[in-house]
């Protein structure tokens, strides 16, 4: 059946911010679906309130709503739309969540809307766990075999039926509280016995347990016409127990024979008939028993899945697109292959490479959490790699994750095997490194099976890589056959430097006398049976090279890698408007990237992809595959966060033209002394600053500045290692605790800065062409300076900034710009603290908030920052209408407020106790995404921004107060409004005495430390008796109480406000909310934009007259 | 093991292209058609297909052997294809099932093989030159002098005009009983059939008579079977008369007819449509068909370098005289025929396995339907089952 005709617009739901489990893979689903849906000539109307995307674009949709994804908004936007369908399908949890609602709530039978994709129903049976069960069985396989028990006689003899080890779930209790493994019977009956205490319906389900089983997934796509295909089969290295996010995962399959993989074939086709999926993809998760081959389906997702990205960019296969295309009623013969161009959709893709995936952690970030890995996701990014066989895939894929210590080694290892061995039992981040040091101390497969049930097969595999690190180290020469067969392997000349005592460099310039590079082969679908279309390549020490010869001028962006905490999907939407705009002037554009979450590894983002670690070995080998043919006019470094721009100095002194500002100035802005001659110069002031090597320069400096002090190391992103420090002892317990994980040198010192009590902090995205400065935007913290930029909330335009701020502001930007030499994009930070301006950093760059300002301002900053870099100049920009005439310093009083609000991860992590880490905010930034907010006023947009991050707000109920000293004074108006609106208020005695004094009642509630006869606020939070949670640190003695509160809200899902400038936003914006949100689409913004400019220029040309 | 910078083995193809690695499996030489293979799983399936006979088989996917080898998964007594060539060979076996290792198979069935090249160029190659023939040289051979060599590959057979059944069917007739309810007894001709084959036609209820290749037509319908199959099978069909000859006399008899592989050209080639060697042929477990009667896409296990040359739509009319035929199935790919249908006998075929082993089960319903055919010829004609 060709394309539905009666669907002439589709409401596409997008995934909202970055969480764990839920990042930048549902942008490229969603942009995937937004492109294919137009180009089928259908209105798409968008909805997702993370401004950091790509598909929040304004050029990817019709309407882009950039607003919380709740049931009444989405309600909103379908009264205004009238949308024919909503597509949920391509938006993560969230979006089929949100359209759960929608059914269950009668606003899509109100309005008529359809679902496509999936149905309710369908969507239901593959959520719900038992209706799933029964189709598990219908389709004749297994599900892990469970009881439900309501007393501890029932447990043990369902205990009985399933034998030891197994799991105890108690039902309905918060984040899996109080479930876990019993070993034995006396485990049994001590989790049993608490578990039915727990949970409310005296309720404790029995599984058996599946520990340490080999985990399976497959990606399946099926049409209308009950045509379906496998698209790939993923392999978790890491054996149950470990979720598939983090575990290291290899497609396609290396362990099993075609007999029990067509079971899985077999089973999984008859369970996506059964739950009804019929218009798209689902992918289904099995574990198999190693000793007997056993099959337990374990779940399913009906819809396109962070698995779903990875099967795309493993196989070249477009998941999400082709999704897209069945929702709206083709069938996948009816599809061609993008790669081929000559077959169908309808068939499976052949691998002939193997593809590894890798997670990154950010443990560093939360040091109280448990770094275990469990069922429950915690990596926040990860790293994908290509080569022709696992252990060159595997390799590369561990070095592209740029983290210290994360590829194999061969230095000292103090450690002994049985100690390594016994490390590796537990699943952490890192298990390889230590399983690999094992088997190289002499621990033998059978050993490191026993410890890690990883499957021998990839055991050996660490095995072979050993042993060819032992075949580099004893060959007699660095000849062409050892580089060959260590290339084969993966090795990188950084690990062959280290196995032969040589340097990087020496064994760079020996390979390159050797001719030894690497020839770049075709992911293409099909293992090279038709030819390929579509250029997207990996390197591999092959024979045969596939680039193909291009005369055209090329420019060469360099991505930036797996997602971190400080680098994620922001980074990626300016590298994909680069390459955008650089085509647009008739560039040919190279991509290089290792996400396979991003939009910019899709193979029709570039004009060439390819997926390659960014080290510097890789990246020039890339630009030496490119330099036989057309001209490379230069690289782009600035975009792709720190990955990228740590590149630079590497490349530029292997000849290669860096585009933009230089490799020297970036430099200037990261160098302390440098860059205050710089501020000298133009009479600008920084905080009182020093820098240190070593502990001892650091307390000397801290002294000299007088305490607070802010220190950070040089070159890191998302402030890794930024902390306030009150006294000396801090600065010494600052060195122990950063040993081993941030280096602090000569190279690389630590930065001393008096902190800034009390000071707002400012943001600028700014460009300059060498000439000319354009302001893209001047955002506010609403969070006091001390909190890193990147957690704190903030607001384009400022609303407490005057003309006057903003004109120091740009004087100031401007000779920073000029001093460093910028050529593209400039981020400056500032603070006015008593009325004086101070710089507190410049970064060169493309920062967090690029893509927050082109949303709210609608100034394309990326596309911009590129074309300067190709030497355009922004008066060539604004002429030709890229660039808006007036810059983003000057907004119009009617214009809209946009509220970016950070997203933060506490509740993923725990301690090893189980206990929630502590929420506090600080220098060092710990969110993972953003949302946007943006309304006619501030405090529309902050409630909306509120909405987006957490839920909305809610309008009533009780409030919780326990302030820090400090701000008493500050916390009473507030209260006190909050108090008309008609909240009841809970306080601890100090801040309930103040109240009292002002005239506000309030109930004192104890806390827990002062436990007596009464209930403490962590025992309200518990039972749901408290709605919002203000509370702020005060110092160290009663930081524990406030560690149990905050703790106890995070786990509860209550509004949690830390700081005294959140409290007085939000209870604007609770006082506003009362009426509801008007949703408005950027389209609408932009069309309001040109009528305001063309009415000024009317008047301005009246005026003249 | 140290590593030492010696390459011991080396593929030559006809065209004098060399690809040099090591040495894999059992030490020699060997010569064949070169073709590839792009399923990831079943290389045990593969090299034990009797269609494979007389080719040096490549796989596409780089890791071979992870799996070891097992007797459940012979598709036949032993491995047929004449030499082996994988990028990366597996140096353990994990799986639970697992008896021997695949080097250890090869080794013992004196098969050799090639490992550590690049697969994928020499995919490229044939994919844009056609299969051709080739030879594996290994240990001393691979030290012979590279125009010795290609004078040796030269001196081979070329696949097309090659009549290979006589090698790979089996030398005696046996009998598989069968399972469940019986529905009659089948003539299976070994042309090179696979284990799966037999089994499940005789878990359809068929009582399975394989017979050798050098049956005579007469013998079979003195033997009075509810129905005939022609299996898989190596070589040109243009080679095989005398496989037309018979299917032509058993077909007048009225016997029901399901051929697969080879015996869809066999078919074909008896109701009086050409045959023709694709370029480099269809080998894999992806292969999307359409059945036109369903509209519906089945994803194929494939292995066939010669087709059937017949238009892929509207009814025809045999050129033999067997009346209106038409083409059921074709392949999406490139529009290959993958399967006839014949509208006047109770006759049909298909070019793909619904056996598949290896590959996916989809087109597994094709034996019920050849049971449902039976059933529904023995009701209209009272044949005695």
């Amino acid at each position: 059946m060709p394309r539905r005709t009666d669907i002439k617009s589709v409401l596409v739901i997008g995934s909202g911010p970055i969480v764990i489990g839920q990042a930048c893979e549902f942008d490229y689903s969603g942009t995937q679906a937004c492109r294919v849906l137009r180009e089928e000539g259908i209105r798409v109307i968008l909805v997702n309130s993370n401004p950091a995307t790509i598909m929040t674009d304004p050029d990817f949709a019709d309407a882009t709503y950039v607003e919380p994804i709740t049931p009444e908004v989405i309600e909103s936007i379908i009264i205004k739309e009238r949308p024919d369908a909503i597509l949920p399908t391509l938006g993560g949890q969230t979006a089929l969540n949100a359209a759960m609602a929608l059914h269950e709530n009668g606003a899509l039978e109100r309005h008529g809307v359809e679902l496509i994709g999936a149905k309710v129903d369908a969507i239901r049976k593959g959520e719900d766990r038992w209706l799933f069960k029964d189709i598990v069985t219908e389709a004749g396989a297994e599900s892990a075999r469970s009881f439900i028990t309501h007393t501890l006689d029932e447990a043990l003899v369902a205990a009985g039926e399933l034998g030891y080890p197994l799991v105890v779930r108690p039902s309905f209790t918060m984040g899996g509280l109080g479930s876990g493994f019993a070993y034995n019977e006396t485990d049994l009956i001590r989790i049993v016995t608490d578990g039915l205490h727990s949970s409310p319906t005296t309720e404790v389900l029995l599984e058996e347990s599946i520990l340490g089983w080999k985990e399976y997934e497959l990606e399946l796509m099926r049409d209308t016409a009950d045509n379906t295909v496998v698209v790939c089969s993923i392999e978790n290295v890491d054996p149950v127990g470990v979720h598939t996010g983090d575990s290291i995962t290899v497609a396609p399959a290396l362990t099993l024979t075609d007999r029990e993989y067509q079971k899985l074939r077999d089973i999984s086709i008859k369970i996506i008939r059964l739950v009804g999926v019929d218009t798209g993809g689902c992918n289904i998760q099995f574990a198999i028993d190693p000793k007997d081959g056993r099959i337990i389906v374990i779940e399913m997702n009906p819809r396109v899945s962070r698995s779903s990205a990875l099967a795309s960019k493993a196989t070249g296969f477009p998941i999400a697109k082709i999704a897209a295309k069945l929702a709206i009623g083709y069938r996948l013969d009816e599809i061609k292959n993008d790669i081929t161009k000559v077959t169908p959709a309808s068939f499976e893709p052949t691998l002939d490479y193997v593809v590894v995936k890798v997670p990154r952690f950010a443990f560093e970030k939360f040091p109280a959490a448990d770094a275990t890995l469990t069922t429950t996701m915690k990596s926040v990014g990860e790293a994908m790699a290509i080569g022709r066989n696992y252990s060159t895939a595997l390799q590369k894929a561990l070095r592209s994750l740029e983290k210290r210590g994360s590829s194999f080694h061969w230095g000292v290892e103090p450690r002994t095997m049985e100690e390594l061995l016994e490390i590796s039992k537990v699943p952490t981040d890192g298990r390889i490194v230590t399983l690999q040091q094992a088997l190289r101390k002499g621990a033998t497969i059978q050993q490191a099976f026993e410890a890690t049930k990883i499957d021998p097969w990839f055991l050996d595999q660490i095995l072979l890589i050993n042993e060819v690190a032992d075949d580099i180290a004893a060959h007699k020469d660095l000849d062409a056959g050892i580089l060959r067969h260590a290339k084969d392997h993966g090795f990188s000349d950084v690990q062959i430097a280290e196995l032969r005592g040589l340097t990087e460099e020496i064994v760079r310039a020996a390979r390159y006398g050797l001719g030894i590079r690497p020839v770049f082969k075709t992911v293409d679908t099909c293992a090279g049976e038709f030819p390929a279309e579509t250029p997207y390549h990996y390197s591999s020490y092959d024979l045969e090279n596939e680039v193909t010869p291009s005369d055209r001028r090329k420019v060469v962006i360099i991505g930036s890698g797996p997602n971190r905490i400080g680098q994620g999907v922001e980074f990626d939407y300016s590298c994909v408007h680069a390459s955008f705009a650089l085509a647009d002037a008739g560039y040919e554009t190279i991509m290089i990237n290792c996400n396979p979450e991003t939009v910019s590894t899709d193979y029709d983002t570039s004009d060439r992809l390819y997926f390659e670690p960014l080290a510097l070995e890789d990246v020039l080998e890339v630009l030496h595959a490119e330099s036989f043919s057309g001209e490379l006019v230069g690289v782009v470094v600035q975009l792709g966060g720190q990955t990228a721009l740590g590149l630079a100095a590497g490349l530029k002194a292997a000849g290669i033209p860096i585009l933009g500002t230089t490799p020297e100035a970036i430099d200037l802005a990261e160098e302390r002394g440098e860059f205050s001659r710089i501020l000298d110069e133009a009479g600008l002031l920084a905080p009182r600053n020093d820098t240190a090597i070593d502990v001892e320069g650091a307390v000397i400096a801290a002294e000299e500045i007088g305490y607070p002090v802010l220190v950070r190391p040089s070159y890191v992103l998302g402030g890794r290692g930024m902390e306030i420090i009150f006294d000396t002892a801090g600065v010494r317990d600052y060195f122990t605790r950063i040993e081993g994980q941030v280096v602090v040198d000569v190279k690389r010192p630590l930065l001393v800065d008096r902190f800034l009590d009390d000071a707002i902090e400012i943001d600028v995205d700014a460009l300059y062409d060498g000439t000319q400065l354009y302001i893209g935007g001047v955002m506010e913290h609403i969070e006091e300076a001390g909190i890193h930029s990147g957690d704190s909330a903030c607001t384009l335009p400022p609303v407490t900034l005057g003309k006057r701020d903003v004109d120091r502001v740009r004087i100031a930007t401007l000779a920073i710009a000029q001093g460093i030499g910028v050529q593209g994009l400039l981020n400056v930070q500032f603070a006015i603290g008593a009325g004086i301006l101070y710089v507190l950093e410049a970064n060169p760059r493309a920062s967090r908030t690029v893509p927050f300002v082109s949303k709210a301002l609608g100034i394309p900053l990326a596309k911009a920052a590129s074309r300067l870099m190709v030497g355009d100049s922004i008066a060539d920009l604004i002429t030709e209408g890229m660039l808006p005439v007036q810059d983003g310093s000057i907004v119009p009083m009617d214009a809209p407020i946009s509220v970016k609000e950070a997203v933060l991860p506490f509740k993923r992590f725990r301690t090893p106790t189980g206990h929630i880490v502590d929420s506090l905010l600080g220098p060092e930034m710990r969110s993972t995404g953003e949302v946007m907010g943006i309304d006619k006023d501030f405090p529309r947009a902050f409630a909306k921004a509120l909405a987006g991050a957490y839920g909305a707000l809610p309008s009533s109920g009780a409030v919780f107060v326990s302030v820090a000293d400090r701000d008493k004074r500050a916390i009473v108006l507030p209260v006190l409004r909050l108090e008309q609106l008609g909240f009841k208020i809970l306080a601890t005695e100090g801040t309930a005495e103040i109240l009292q004094r002002n005239g506000i009642s309030s109930t004192i509630v104890e806390k827990v430390s002062e436990k007596g006869g009464g209930v403490t606020i962590v025992e309200l939070i518990n039972r749901n008796e408290v709605d919002i949670v203000i509370n702020t640190p005060s110092g160290s003695a009663a930081r524990a109480d406030g560690y149990e509160i905050r703790a106890a809200a995070v786990g509860g899902d209550k509004p949690l406000f830390t700081t005294m400038a959140q409290v007085s936003a939000a209870v604007a914006s609770i006082d506003i909310i009362q009426e509801g949100f008007t949703v408005t689409s950027l389209q609408e913004y932009a069309l309001a934009r040109a009528a305001n400019l063309a009415s000024a220029t009317a008047q301005n040309v009246s005026s003249h007259a | 093991m140290t590593f030492t910078n010696i390459k011991d083995a080396v593929l030559v193809l006809e065209d004098g292209s060399r690809y040099e690695g090591l040495s894999y499996g059992s030490e020699g030489t060997t010569f064949g058609e070169i073709v590839f293979a792009t399923g990831m799983t079943g290389y045990q399936e593969t090299l034990t297909d009797p269609s494979y006979a007389g080719q040096i088989v490549l796989m596409t996917a780089p890791h071979i052997g992870n799996t070891g080898m097992n007797d459940e998964d012979m598709e036949s007594r032993r491995i047929w294809v004449s030499g082996f060539v994988v990028r990366d060979a597996s140096r353990i076996v994990s799986n639970f099932r697992a008896e021997r290792s695949l080097e250890n198979d090869l080794e013992h069935e004196g098969i050799v093989g090639i490992r550590g090249i690049d697969t994928r160029a020499i995919t490229r190659h044939i994919r844009s030159k056609g299969a051709m023939r080739s030879g594996i040289f290994s240990g001393t051979a691979s030290q012979l002098p590279a125009k010795e060599q290609l004078d040796l590959v030269l001196a081979g057979d070329e696949m097309a005009g090659r009549n290979l059944s006589a090698q790979v069917s089996t030398q005696e007739a046996y009998v598989v009983p069968a399972q469940g309810d019986r529905v009659g007894s089948v003539a299976i001709l070994d042309l090179g059939v696979k284990k799966s084959t037999v089994n499940y036609l005789a878990e359809r209820g068929f009582e399975a008579h394989v017979l050798p290749q050098s049956v005579t037509a007469e013998a079979i319908i003195a033997m009075k079977p509810s129905a005939l199959f022609f299996s898989n099978g190596p070589g040109d069909p243009s080679a095989s008369e005398t496989h037309v000859e018979l299917l032509r006399t058993c077909l007048k008899s009225g016997i029901p007819f399901f051929g697969i592989c080879f015996g869809n050209q066999l078919l074909g080639r008896a109701l009086g449509f050409g045959t023709y060697k694709l370029p480099f042929g269809h080998r894999g477990i992806n292969q999307p068909v359409l059945d036109k009667a369903t509209g519906r896409v089945e994803i194929t296990s494939q292995n066939h370098g010669f087709a059937v040359d017949a238009p892929i739509e509207g009814i025809l009319e045999s050129p033999a005289g067997f009346g209106r035929v038409e083409v059921s199935h074709y392949s999406l790919n490139d529009n290959v025929v993958e399967g006839l249908n014949c509208l006047d006998l109770n006759a049909f075929s298909v070019q793909y396995h619904p056996e598949a082993a290896a590959g996916p089960h989809d087109s597994n319903y094709l034996f019920d339907r050849f049971r449902d055919r039976v059933l529904a010829s023995a009701s209209t004609t009272g044949a005695a089952l």
